[in-house]
């Protein structure tokens, strides 16, 4: 294989990465987000479901930026597309997202009303960008209605309504609002003590439970809907443009070609169920440390399920499929392809060592007593 | 193929200014404050005074109160070039989103994850070992300044780069050109210490308030001192590096400078470019291609700008008509790049070759011409559509011109205020000097002021082009409806007024409290420059 397919594939495996990456770290703290009113009766124990993730919100969050700074330099046309087709989904996202930085810093400096006031934006920064994550997955799997012209400006032909109220789009939403609120609750078990520990545990229970049914409705769903394929041979070296090179028909069940073609790839769904359900087991055992890491696999599965159905597609356009964008005409060029590989091989085990070093530091459950000895809490 | 609807690109600037201009009211502080914070937290860890400690928190914690808004505003910065803009994104991507991406990589996870610690790890970490975390905090807002102005500087000069037709975009071809474009690296340094100015300024000027009004005399003392010296340093280089920032435009952004400068005419048409007057005053009219009102000082443009004695600065009168042979052949080098992605002729290609680097003129030339298509050009009608394209290369020189003066007259005025701040601190003698003391607090947000203009000078002496002499901003855009514009724009002017509502209250709450153990908090003395200090309020315990 030609060194530029190999980075090309690297980046899509990258690209699944980072979306787990994401899913899991920013979901955990858009769980918590969601479930602080229901797990917080009283003032001191929202404080101490916040001051749980507080050391660590922002530098969570920042998987969220990376994810859209390595699309765009990996993927730019990918980003450069997406993020427009789905612009006013996008905007939601982005008002409910710059909500929750603001709510974390200046919740608990004044009184009351104003401490209410934050609480519905934590809410709603924690729900609504997990549903629109969600539901972002279920509208590329049906497709977007987008081409292009010859200078390879984008035009859109589908308004956001479609995107916004369709049934399949809303079902991923959901499971995907249900996993963050699956992992939000189990971290608040992991560093917080009763009550807020059993409010969060049936939150969590529920939030797995549902996520594993929809995740198998999703799936059914996938079966026998349209999918694309390729109706002549593609070269994966071809140069990065969705201007031409490629042939695409819609076909109902294409998305099982893949799985039709390698079986192995059965497996990436049975993680999804096996991390599902070793969550919330495990929950139920009260033991949320291992939960915590069988919510993460449960990310791994879904999201590399849903890689592995559609590659190489990444996202196909309806109303001109010939210019659907895959990971062979949206990448970047093989020599920014191969800077950014060594930029993420150098600082990736540096990210991941002091993070763990950070979560270490702050281990150990949050008391009521630790928060108002602490003029920097939350 | 049509161009976007002209009032959607407006909108689209419109945003992407208000958002931008925005996120920089709050980056700044956040620039030099970590380095303040850091500075402070040393001290205390060599000396061991609780004093230093005492700052440390307490500066710490007005600076959180900033850096919520600086982070939130951020979020929208980094997928604003996806929603807004495109053509760009899909045309540039390949080179500028690589520093945007190691950004994140090297930058914002560092700045992120120890930021958790500086606030939090006080009772958990050696001392030694949370000195460590803060400069790493510190460290990263700098290195994620220096990314980001890295692809901005690649969007003022774009190196490292060339455009590719079978993709129809600009690849990056050289990482050592795009990191040491010495656009970016001169941004760099004249941008992060312009935020060292804000940090010192804000933290001199409360601490002025609580000498003004004889509270927390020791903190205040150290603060001021320790503020003051920094901004004096701060405030030279600035000066310094502007100039040299200055310089480079001359050599690479001729049109910017020649804005920057109100410069109609070139600079020999006086009696020789030696004696060409550096315009203080001057109201440069865009319709009629003049400056009204001028006041100058003979023989200091031509040394300032070139650095030499006797180098004519060419006028915006003739770059324009420089730039009509660029525009023909940036007709047809897109033309023929046009018939190259129909049919891939190998002639089409080698007439594109011949005339690639004039490209972005031919965009620029698509908005006349007929029916915004350029096959349409004629010999008949081109030399209509080329003078008319001559006239959109320039930017627009009044707002360049003003935006630029202001940042500098306030640069000279902090290098004048924070000498006298040093002078009169290090002699102990700030009481005495209460009109000083007043200054430096209503100088608060000045540096902020400075750094908007700044920017405005950069990025509005840079149009039309959104990446210099290749891409005019009106291509870059998405193309949206109407309306989806308005909803943004609508919801970011009521989410960021309520922002700044919210940061200012909490500010100036803070700031008039003071340093304090929050267990008890008592407070002496009374207060008047911002009204009555709040007593009693305990809510935010
Ligand atoms: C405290 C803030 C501050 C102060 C006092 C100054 N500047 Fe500045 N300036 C900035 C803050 C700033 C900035 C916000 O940081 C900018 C915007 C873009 C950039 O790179 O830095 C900038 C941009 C900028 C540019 C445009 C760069 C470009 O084309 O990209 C020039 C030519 C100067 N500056 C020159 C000066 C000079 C000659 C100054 C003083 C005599 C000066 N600046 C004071
Ligand atoms: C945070 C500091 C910045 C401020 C205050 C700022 C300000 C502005 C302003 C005022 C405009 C509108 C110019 C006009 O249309 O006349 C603009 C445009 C733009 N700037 Fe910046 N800018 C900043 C940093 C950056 C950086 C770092 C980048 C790239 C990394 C960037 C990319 C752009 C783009 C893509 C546009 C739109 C196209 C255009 O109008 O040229 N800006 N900015
Ligand atoms: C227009 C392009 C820009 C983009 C896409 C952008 C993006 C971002 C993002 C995503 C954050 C949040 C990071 C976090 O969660 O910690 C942020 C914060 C920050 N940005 Fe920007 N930014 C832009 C312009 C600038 C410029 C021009 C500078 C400096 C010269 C700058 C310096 C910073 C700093 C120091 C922070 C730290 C937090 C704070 O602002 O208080 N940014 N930026």
């Amino acid at each position: 294989m030609e060194l530029y397919v190999v980075l090309k594939v690297i980046w899509a495996v990258l690209l699944g990465v980072l979306l787990t990456g994401l899913a899991v770290m920013v979901g955990m703290d858009m769980g918590v987000g969601t479930l602080l009113r229901f797990v917080g009766k009283t003032d001191k124990e929202r404080r101490v479901a916040l001051n749980i993730i507080g050391p660590h919100w922002d530098g969570n969050q920042v998987w969220f930026i990376l994810g859209g700074g390595a699309i765009f330099a990996a993927f730019p046309t990918l980003y450069a597309t997406s993020f427009s087709v789905f612009y006013v989904v996008m905007i939601l996202l982005l008002f409910s997202m710059i909500m929750r930085p603001v709510a974390f810093e200046y919740r608990s400096k004044a009184g009351n009303s104003w401490r209410a006031t934050w609480d519905w934006a934590f809410l709603i920064s924690g729900a609504v960008p997990m549903i629109v994550y969600g539901a972002a997955f279920g509208n590329v799997m049906e497709g977007v209605g987008f081409h292009y012209s010859w200078t390879g400006q984008y035009f859109q032909d589908e308004s956001f309504l479609g995107y916004l109220l369709n049934p399949f789009a809303l079902i991923c939403g959901v499971m995907s609002l249900s996993l963050s609120i699956a992992q939000g609750g189990t971290m608040l078990m992991l560093r917080g003590e009763e009550p807020i520990f059993g409010r969060a545990r049936s939150a969590a229970i529920g939030g797995a439970l549902v996520a594993a049914v929809l995740f198998a409705i999703g799936g059914v769903w996938v079966a026998h809907m349209n999918g694309f394929a390729f109706t002549a041979p593609v070269d994966p070296n071809m140069p990065a443009s969705p201007l031409t090179g490629q042939t695409v028909a819609v076909q109902a069940g294409a998305w099982m070609h893949n799985y039709q073609s390698y079986p192995i790839l059965w497996a990436l769904p049975a993680l999804g169920f096996v991390g599902m359900l070793g969550n919330l087991l495990m929950n139920a055992a009260r033991k949320p440390a291992v939960a915590w890491w069988a919510g993460a696999l449960a990310w791994v599965g879904v999201i590399f399920t849903v890689g592995a159905s559609m590659f190489p597609f990444l996202m196909p356009s309806t109303t001109n499929p010939n210019q659907s964008l895959t990971v062979w005409n949206s990448i970047g060029s093989q020599y920014s392809l191969g800077w950014m590989l060594l930029f993420a091989l150098v600082f990736t085990p540096a990210i991941i060592a002091y993070t763990s070093w950070c979560f270490y530091v702050m281990r150990g459950k949050v008391k009521v007593e630790s928060i108002t000895d602490d003029s920097h809490s939350y | 193929m049509s161009l976007i609807d002209p009032s959607v690109v407006e909108l689209s600037r419109l945003q992407f200014a208000l958002t931008a201009l925005y996120h920089f009211i709050f980056v700044p502080l956040t620039l030099g404050m970590t380095f303040l914070i850091a500075s402070m937290e040393t001290v205390y860890v060599i000396t061991g005074k609780e004093i230093y400690k005492e700052m440390t928190h307490f500066w710490a914690k007005l600076f959180g109160i900033n850096f919520a808004i600086g982070v939130a505003t951020g979020l929208t910065m980094e997928f604003e070039f996806g929603t807004n803009w495109s053509m760009y994104s899909h045309f540039v991507g390949d080179v500028f989103g690589t520093p945007l991406a190691i950004e994140g990589l090297m930058a914002f996870f560092m700045e992120s994850t120890f930021i958790g610690l500086m606030f939090f790890g006080w009772d958990r970490l050696s001392r030694p070992a949370h000195l460590a975390v803060t400069w790493l905090t510190a460290l990263g807002s700098n290195l994620s300044a220096l990314w980001i102005l890295i692809a901005n500087g690649f969007m003022q000069n774009p190196q490292g780069a060339s455009f590719d037709p079978d993709t129809m975009r600009m690849q990056f071809t050289s990482f050592l050109n795009l990191v040491f474009s010495q656009d970016a690296q001169a941004k760099f340094v004249h941008t992060s210490i312009a935020g060292f100015v804000t940090g010192a300024l804000f933290v001199m000027g409360i601490s002025s308030f609580y000498i003004l009004t004889n509270r927390h005399k020791a903190l205040a003392a150290r603060s001021f001192r320790m503020a003051a010296l920094f901004g004096v340093i701060s405030s030279m280089a600035v000066v310094t590096l502007g100039d040299a920032l200055g310089r480079l435009d001359y050599l690479v952004q001729p049109t910017k400078i020649a804005a920057i400068e109100g410069l109609w005419q070139d600079s020999n048409a006086h009696s020789s470019a030696a004696a060409a007057p550096w315009l203080v005053f001057a109201l440069p009219d865009d319709a009629k291609q003049t400056n009204y009102a001028e006041i100058g000082v003979p023989y200091v443009l031509t040394p300032l700008i070139t650095h030499s004695e006797n180098t004519a600065v060419p006028g915006l009168i003739s770059l324009e008509q420089q730039a009509g042979p660029r525009i023909l052949n940036g007709i047809k080098a897109l033309n023929a790049l046009q018939q190259y992605g129909q049919d891939h002729d190998a002639a089409a290609l080698a007439t594109f070759k011949q005339y690639e680097n004039d490209m972005g003129y031919g965009f620029l030339a698509q908005k006349n011409a007929p029916n915004q298509d350029l096959t349409q050009i004629t010999p008949a009608n081109q030399d209509a559509i080329v003078a008319q394209t001559e006239k959109d290369t320039i930017p627009n020189v009044f707002v360049t011109f003003w935006s630029f003066r202001i940042m500098m007259f306030l640069g000279f005025y902090f290098v004048i205020l924070f000498a006298f701040a040093s002078y009169y601190s290090l002699r102990n003698e700030l009481e005495k000097h209460p009109l000083l003391l007043k200054a430096a607090l209503w100088s608060i947000p000045l540096p902020v002021m400075a750094c908007e203009f700044g920017w405005i000078t950069a990025e509005a002496g840079r149009q039309p082009w959104s990446v210099y002499g290749w891409l005019p901003t009106f291509q870059s855009a998405s193309s949206h409806p109407v309306g989806y514009m308005v909803f943004s724009l609508i919801g970011f002017a009521l989410l960021y007024s309520a922002f700044i509502a919210a940061e200012l209250y909490l500010m100036f709450k803070f700031a008039r409290l003071g340093p304090q153990h929050h267990a008890e908090p008592s407070v002496g003395g009374t207060a008047t420059m911002f009204g009555k200090p709040q007593l009693a309020d305990k809510s935010w315990q």
